[in-house]
């Protein structure tokens, strides 16, 4: 649904932007598929490297490490595990629900979901080729820190709230 | 031809051979990876192909003085909203977000907004909200976005603090 309505307004821009001037259209185009090609080898070994992980990692695997009393280290854990493996922000809220069933804990789901959304250590040469190797390296540790700050004020936060 | 194409999908042939290796050891991780991959790549197929020709519009039709008028150095509070505002009204993954920053640095887009609509786009995107929402409730999602906001926000100063400015002005130049 959303892809159609994507693909939907992005035909009737071009159209538009095709009736007010078509060099800029045809510009803008091709610019559009140079990125796209550009992003197309790496992007391709990324989702590889992505299907093997998750195959090989099973939900059960990860709650038995994350369990509520494995404190601060599982906290810790949690935040490297998100920032190495690399799923879709849906799939993340759903292995952190089922997380929470098979007897994980609050905050070790809190910064393995804040990291699994934020940091992508199968993305960083990606990145780097947009915003530079430094910014992209500061980008992924300051988010690393911030997800274990996360995992440790979430309990707080909602307690607080209800 | 060939040759280059080979090395420029030297990455994606290497992991793919390894791949399928690993497929003859164990035909069932194999085969579950390939089906994880091949779910991946249509999910990029639905979403990045328009977002890149939007972000051609973009680049051609926004003028610069506009970008840097309202989310440049002197944007403050503005240029921090519209940076958060990008990235909720977001879809796609994290990499999908990469290519903006392409166009927003063009544009002369202040540092610390183009980190911030980058974890904005990670953290706070509403076309996830509803799958937060259903898997995880109501107290988690809105105590983690209570949370995050702020975060999203402090992140992207302390980025930008951290970057040294000889290495901003050559990462603006590149991409002028």
């Amino acid at each position: 649904m959303t892809s159609l309505i994507l693909y939907l307004a992005t035909a009737i821009l071009y159209v538009f932007s095709y009736s007010k001037d078509r060099d800029k259209t045809r510009q803008a185009f091709l610019k559009g598929w140079k990125s796209l090609t550009n992003m197309m080898p790496q992007f391709l070994g990324i989702i590889i490297v992505v299907g093997v992980t998750l195959a090989l990692l099973k939900p059960e695997t990860i709650s038995s490490l994350l369990g509520s009393n494995s404190g601060a280290f599982g906290v810790v854990l949690s935040a490297i595990i998100g920032s190495i493996v690399m799923m879709p922000t849906f799939v993340a809220f759903s292995t952190g629900s089922m997380l929470l069933n098979t007897g994980a804990g609050l905050p070790q789901v809190a910064a393995l979901i804040s990291t699994l959304t934020l940091i992508g250590v199968v993305t960083i040469p990606m990145e780097a080729k947009y915003i530079g190797r430094k910014a992209t390296l500061y980008r992924n540790l300051v988010a690393f820190f911030f997800s274990i700050l996360v995992g440790f004020v979430i309990e707080k936060v909602v307690e607080i709230l209800w | 031809m060939v040759k280059s194409l080979v090395k420029k999908y030297s990455f994606f042939l290497i992991v793919f051979f390894m791949t399928a290796v690993l497929t003859l050891i164990n035909k069932e991780v194999g085969f579950k990876s390939f089906e994880i991959a091949f779910s991946s790549f249509k999910q990029m197929v639905s979403l990045v192909p328009p977002i890149m020709l939007l972000l051609g519009l973009m680049d051609v039709w926004v003028p610069r003085e506009t970008m840097m008028k309202y989310m440049g150095a002197k944007s403050g509070i503005t240029g921090i909203i519209l940076a958060i505002l990008m990235g909720t009204l977001a879809a796609g993954p994290m990499y999908a977000a990469f290519p903006f920053t392409t166009v927003l640095l063009r544009k002369g887009v202040k540092f610390s907004n183009i980190i911030i609509f980058m974890n904005a786009w990670c953290v706070t995107k509403i076309s996830t909200l509803l799958f937060e929402l259903a898997s995880l409730g109501f107290e988690f999602t809105f105590a983690r976005l209570l949370i995050n906001l702020p975060g999203v926000i402090i992140m992207g100063y302390i980025v930008e603090a951290l970057m040294p400015k000889s290495e901003l002005d050559s990462l603006y130049a590149n991409n002028s």
